[in-house]
Formats: C-alpha cells, sequence, structure tokens
C-alpha cells in the first residue's frame, strides 16, 4: 500500500474567488499552523516560509501549481518529518451548484503525521466552511 | 444531512467505513478480502456512501482508490457539538465584528 494520504472534500456556499482567497489569506495559514503562519507569494517556485511568532522565517517547502481560483498544489515539510521527502498539499476548488466542491489532497505522508495533518486540517477546513457561509449570511443581512 | 444518516443507519456501510479507518485508500478488490459481502454489495453500498460525501474516490493511474471523508462527520459534529465549545463561539463573534468592520469600510454588502 502507499503511503499515507489525507483526503477531505467539503462542499461549501460561497464563490470561487472567495474560498481560494480564504485559503491563500494569512488568516487561514495562521489558524491551520497555530502559532506560526505561512508567507508564500503563491507564484509557482515561489518558496513556502513559515514564519514563527518571533518574526523569524523558514522554508518549508514550494508552490508547485497554481492557477487561481481552480488549483494549488504546494510540497511541504511536515515538522515531525524532517529529511525525508517533503510532503505535498493539493488544493482544488469546482464549482457544484449553488456551491463550491473543495478537495484537499495531502499526500507523501508518514502515518505520524498523516494523523498529525488530519486533525489539523478537519478543524481548519470546517472553521473556514463556517467562517465564510457567515460572511454570506452577513451579507444577505447587511 | 439525510443521505449522511441514511448512509450510517447500515452495519455493513459503517463496517467499510471502519476498514477504510484502518487503511485508507483502498480499491474495490482490497476491501472486499476484508468483508464477507458480494463484490456487488460492496459496489452498491460505497455508491452509497460516495453520494452522502462519506467516501471520495480518488484515481491513482488506472487505480480507483477509496478515502473516506471526514467532513460530513465534521459537519454534523458542528452543528449540535460545537454549540457547547465556547472558544470557537468566541473566535466566530471575533471573526463577525471583523468581516463587519470590513465591509463597512470598502462600502459592500
Amino acid at each position: 500500500m502507499d503511503k499515507p494520504t489525507f483526503v477531505y472534500v467539503t462542499y461549501i456556499a460561497t464563490t470561487l474567488e472567495q474560498l481560494w482567497n480564504a485559503l491563500t489569506s494569512e488568516t487561514f495559514t495562521q489558524q491551520y499552523w497555530q502559532e506560526a503562519q505561512l508567507q508564500p507569494d503563491w507564484q509557482v517556485g515561489s518558496s513556502v516560509q513559515q514564519i514563527n511568532s518571533d518574526g523569524e522565517s523558514e522554508d518549508i517547502g514550494e508552490v508547485l501549481q497554481s492557477e487561481p481560483p481552480h488549483r494549488l498544489t504546494y510540497s511541504l515539510q511536515m515538522p515531525d518529518a524532517i529529511g525525508v521527502q517533503p510532503s505535498r498539499v493539493r488544493f482544488e476548488l469546482q464549482q457544484s451548484g449553488a456551491t463550491v466542491k473543495l478537495t484537499l489532497i495531502h499526500d507523501r505522508l508518514d502515518t505520524q503525521s498523516c494523523m498529525h495533518a488530519s486533525g489539523r486540517w478537519t478543524s481548519s477546513l470546517s472553521d473556514l466552511k463556517r467562517l465564510l457561509e457567515l460572511t454570506k449570511g452577513l451579507a444577505l443581512v447587511a | 444531512m439525510d443521505a449522511v444518516f441514511k448512509a450510517l443507519a447500515d452495519p455493513s456501510r459503517r463496517k467499510l467505513l471502519d476498514q477504510l479507518y484502518l487503511h485508507n485508500g483502498q480499491t474495490l478488490g482490497e476491501l472486499c478480502e476484508h468483508l464477507e459481502m458480494t463484490r456487488q454489495a460492496v459496489t452498491k453500498h460505497l455508491a452509497l456512501l460516495e453520494s452522502a460525501n462519506l467516501v471520495v474516490i480518488i484515481w491513482q493511474g488506472r487505480e480507483k482508490l477509496h478515502y473516506l471523508n471526514s467532513a460530513p462527520i465534521q459537519d454534523i459534529c458542528d452543528r449540535w457539538l460545537s454549540k457547547y465549545a465556547r472558544h470557537q463561539l468566541d473566535a466566530l463573534s471575533t471573526l463577525k465584528r471583523t468581516l463587519e468592520e470590513h465591509t463597512r469600510e470598502t462600502g459592500h454588502g
């Protein structure tokens, strides 16, 4: 069997652009990375840097594919898997009726980092869904 | 959400999810090895789980791999259990304020 892969598919009542902006925003990456945040410019070949709370940055990956607002792929060195091949994070956004289907595939993981990643992605993506749908609700009442 | 509860209401389908929980990303053949069900029955159950978004198919070359998707279960959790999670409510109300400020600034909405 292949190396562990984490897959998450969710439908969010928002637009492709809003979801893309949210996924690449500092707020979301900070939520996922807790203390730290990611700071790439999301251009292919750009490094993905992790900025810690002291403002120090460290290269932890590279943007492999960036096709706004549909496809974003980057490599990622998991903190607990230094020295091994980096993992790969792929986001796919597709319009699906009135919602956007978001597929996350995080592969090339080891068992430990897969468990780590699955908990983090599940909570941060479900928060993101609630935030985006709340924004939509606010727009309706505003 | 009806589709999720319907999908989860069957013990065979829960067993299929258990199998994927143990080893995510299995082919139909691999899943059949561990279950006392006909291939046709497994296919039928998988189709129902897929339509409820509990199982996601990822193609790897010519192999069709089945993955457990926890998003619908997370949605159920968010709907009822998270109401008791105080810090999340705080975070959401902070977000709401931020968004409303942003909406006022940009004049949208």
